[in-house]
């Protein structure tokens, strides 16, 4: 096991473009690190350069103590878990697991004992013999993991493992890479664009776009504080709400005002009056996730602000229904409980926690407060 | 569906017979000619089957049939044309495996020029290329020999191996490579131990095609191979063409179906692992 610390890594491709602009990261020995972000973000560059597959332009990448830049892939003591698994198709299960090892020239009764030992951990024993080929999706992601595990590197590196397995199996695997992960406490990076695969695995999650890191924290963080909009309707599943609003003197403080088709609502604002003095009269970005606009009775607390809206669609998921009205001219989704939720057309009363609202610039996009 | 021929399927099958018969048609004159002897061949049809099956001319195409001023046969000939056609085709193809493999897989700067340029080996006419190789040849002191025009159909055929092995490469996800990089393996062990176990429909693609190519070839057989050294497809044209007076169909047929014979041979036994093989690999679910 090791850190892993990425100084100031640049990638640009022979014809200009620059993929990675200056990436900053660090994380602890034994540490989760999402890497997160729509496609083209950078993210599985930044893999491959961890990996030694891609050259890096500029910039460090430590792995433990060592600074391993130039080093092959074969000396940086690394594993790798692929998309499309890449599991050698001639070759058996047993064989696939064992193949790093023999080019490592691993005595042939160690390597005996390190495959049926991982195979006994992943439950494919009896998977052994056969060809990837005969294989389901699931039990290739096994193999794949197994592959990795056998090499017991120094950091494991996951390339949107889950991607190609159906939905089931892919919230099945999620689990037991997360139990691995607590039973073997290994470094680990892993790439994803799934953010509810972000907020669930990672120690740490970095955030990335247009080969920036936008943010880089612990999950919990970046859900309560996103450092911009991107991150804000990125993370969160429905997504915050965006709606824009002005700020306006309110009993005491300041608020940003809200408007449906039947009238409107101040709401005020927990923020520290100085920082957003300047913005009093103008127009910000009201950020406010959809569990925090709902029925009284999920809000379980008085005298927060309320408002009966017009309610144009409602999606049932099972445990919440979701409550789609229109504030400002704009779509906002709400999250209610299923027996309080009223029908499209209907009125209904929503409340408000502003508590852990956040407002952006409309034009920088970056967080206000 | 319904199993009863209606007017549109009758027309269909009737047309499907008829190229049937007329593409078999010269198969079965040549196959029944060469087992007649000369008087059956003066006296009868075309068409009609021999009066009684003859050996002779096979034996006579084979050991004794005269090819310009040489009486000995085809065999020897036979013979020329598979010492040069098997290395020539192992050569071609194995080279054709390693430069599809670095054009897919080892991408280095200018690999899509040179590629490009391999490419443009594949339309380069054969007559272009005959005066400079005749040179070359000489000056590599292999001209008239077996080993010159192996290296011939080597040079000219590695454009088609190179272009079949990228072209089946780059559908081999190129993660498998970097698998096989942080799993520590080399250049050649992933070649050997990862990619050629996958390559068998390629290898069988392309060995057809090679065999074809090289045994059928004529032109660079009769520039580049003289007397002792010339293929088969030459010695068969100077057999046909030899005539002492009377003209032996039965023992053209013959030579010709013996020149024929391998590349029929090559297309039954591959054809099999050509359809076989080509769902082998499964690397994605």
């Amino acid at each position: 096991m090791a850190s892993l610390s990425i100084n100031n890594v640049c990638k640009t491709y022979n014809n200009g473009t620059d993929v990675l602009k200056g990436i900053d990261i660090a994380i602890d020995d034994g540490q989760f690190l999402i890497l997160v972000g729509p496609s083209g973000c950078g993210k599985s560059t930044l893999l491959n350069m961890i990996a030694g597959l891609d050259d890096i332009s500029s910039g460090d990448i430590r792995i433990g103590e060592r600074r391993v830049n130039d080093l092959s892939p074969k000396d940086r003591d690394i594993a790798m878990v692929f998309q499309s698994y890449a599991l050698y198709p001639s070759m058996s299960v047993r064989q696939n697991i064992s193949f790093g090892l023999e080019i490592r020239k691993q005595p042939k009764a160690e390597i005996d004992a390190t495959v049926n030992r991982v195979a006994e951990m992943l439950q494919i024993t009896h998977l052994l013999e056969r060809k990837p080929s005969q294989l389901s999706g699931g039990q290739r992601q096994r193999v794949a993991m197994g592959r990795a595990l056998a090499r017991n590197p120094s950091i494991f590196l996951f390339d949107e493992p889950l991607s190609n397995l159906d939905a089931k199996l892919r919230v099945e695997m999620r689990t037991e890479i997360k139990l691995m992960h607590q039973r073997l406490r290994s470094t680990i990076v892993y790439v994803t664009h799934d953010q509810i695969e972000a907020m669930t695995l990672g120690d740490r999650i970095a955030v990335m776009k247009d080969g920036i890191v936008q943010q880089f924290g612990s999950p919990q963080e970046i859900y309560d504080n996103p450092a911009n909009l991107f991150v804000a309707g990125f993370i969160g599943s429905p997504s915050m709400n965006f709606i824009p609003a002005t700020v306006v003197e309110s009993a005491g403080g300041l608020g940003v005002k809200v408007c449906d088709d039947h009238g409107c609502v101040v709401l005020p604002l927990p923020h520290n009056r100085a920082k957003l003095s300047a913005w009093i009269g103008k127009e910000v970005i009201f950020g406010i996730r959809p569990e925090q606009i709902t029925d009284a009775r999920t809000a379980h607390r008085e005298g927060l602000p309320q408002m009966d809206c017009h309610v144009k669609v409602i999606e049932p998921t099972g445990p919440d229904t979701l409550i789609f009205v229109t504030l400002n001219e704009t779509k906002v989704c709400c999250r209610a409980h299923p027996t309080e939720a009223k029908r499209p057309g209907d009125a209904m009363q929503l409340v408000f926690d502003v508590s852990k609202a956040v407002l952006f610039d409309p034009k920088t996009e970056v967080r206000i407060a | 569906m319904a199993n009863k021929l209606s007017v549109g399927r009758l027309l269909v099958y009737a047309a499907l017979v008829l190229v049937a018969v007329y593409y078999l048609m010269p198969l079965y004159v040549m196959l029944t000619t060469s087992f007649k002897t000369l008087d059956d061949i003066r006296q009868g049809n075309l068409l009609s089957l021999p009066q009684a099956w003859s050996p002779d001319a096979w034996s006579k195409a084979w050991s004794s049939a005269c090819t310009g001023i040489e009486c000995g046969g085809m065999k020897g000939f036979f013979m020329n044309s598979v010492r040069m056609t098997v290395p020539a085709v192992l050569i071609s193809t194995m080279i054709g495996a390693v430069n599809g493999y670095v054009v897919s897989m080892w991408r280095f700067k200018g690999s899509d020029a040179l590629f490009t340029m391999l490419l443009v080996g594949c339309f380069i006419p054969f007559q272009v290329v005959l005066l400079p190789m005749a040179q070359l040849l000489g000056w590599l002191g292999i001209a008239n020999t077996t080993t010159g025009l192996v290296l011939v159909h080597v040079i000219y055929g590695t454009a088609f191996t190179t272009l079949f092995f990228r072209n089946f490469y780059v559908t081999v996800p190129d993660e498998l490579v970097k698998a096989g990089r942080i799993d520590g393996a080399g250049f050649w062990t992933i070649f050997f131990r990862i990619l050629l176990p996958v390559s068998g429909p390629i290898f069988v693609v392309c060995i057809i095609w090679q065999f074809t190519q090289i045994w059928n070839d004529f032109l660079f057989g009769v520039v580049f191979a003289a007397g002792e050294s010339q293929p088969i497809t030459v010695a068969l044209n100077n057999l046909v063409n030899t005539s002492t007076g009377v003209k032996e169909y039965n023992v053209d047929m013959a030579s010709a179906i013996i020149a024929a014979l391998p590349t029929l041979f090559v297309y039954m036994v591959a054809g099999r692992y050509f359809v076989r093989g080509l769902t082998a690999g499964a690397v994605k679910g």
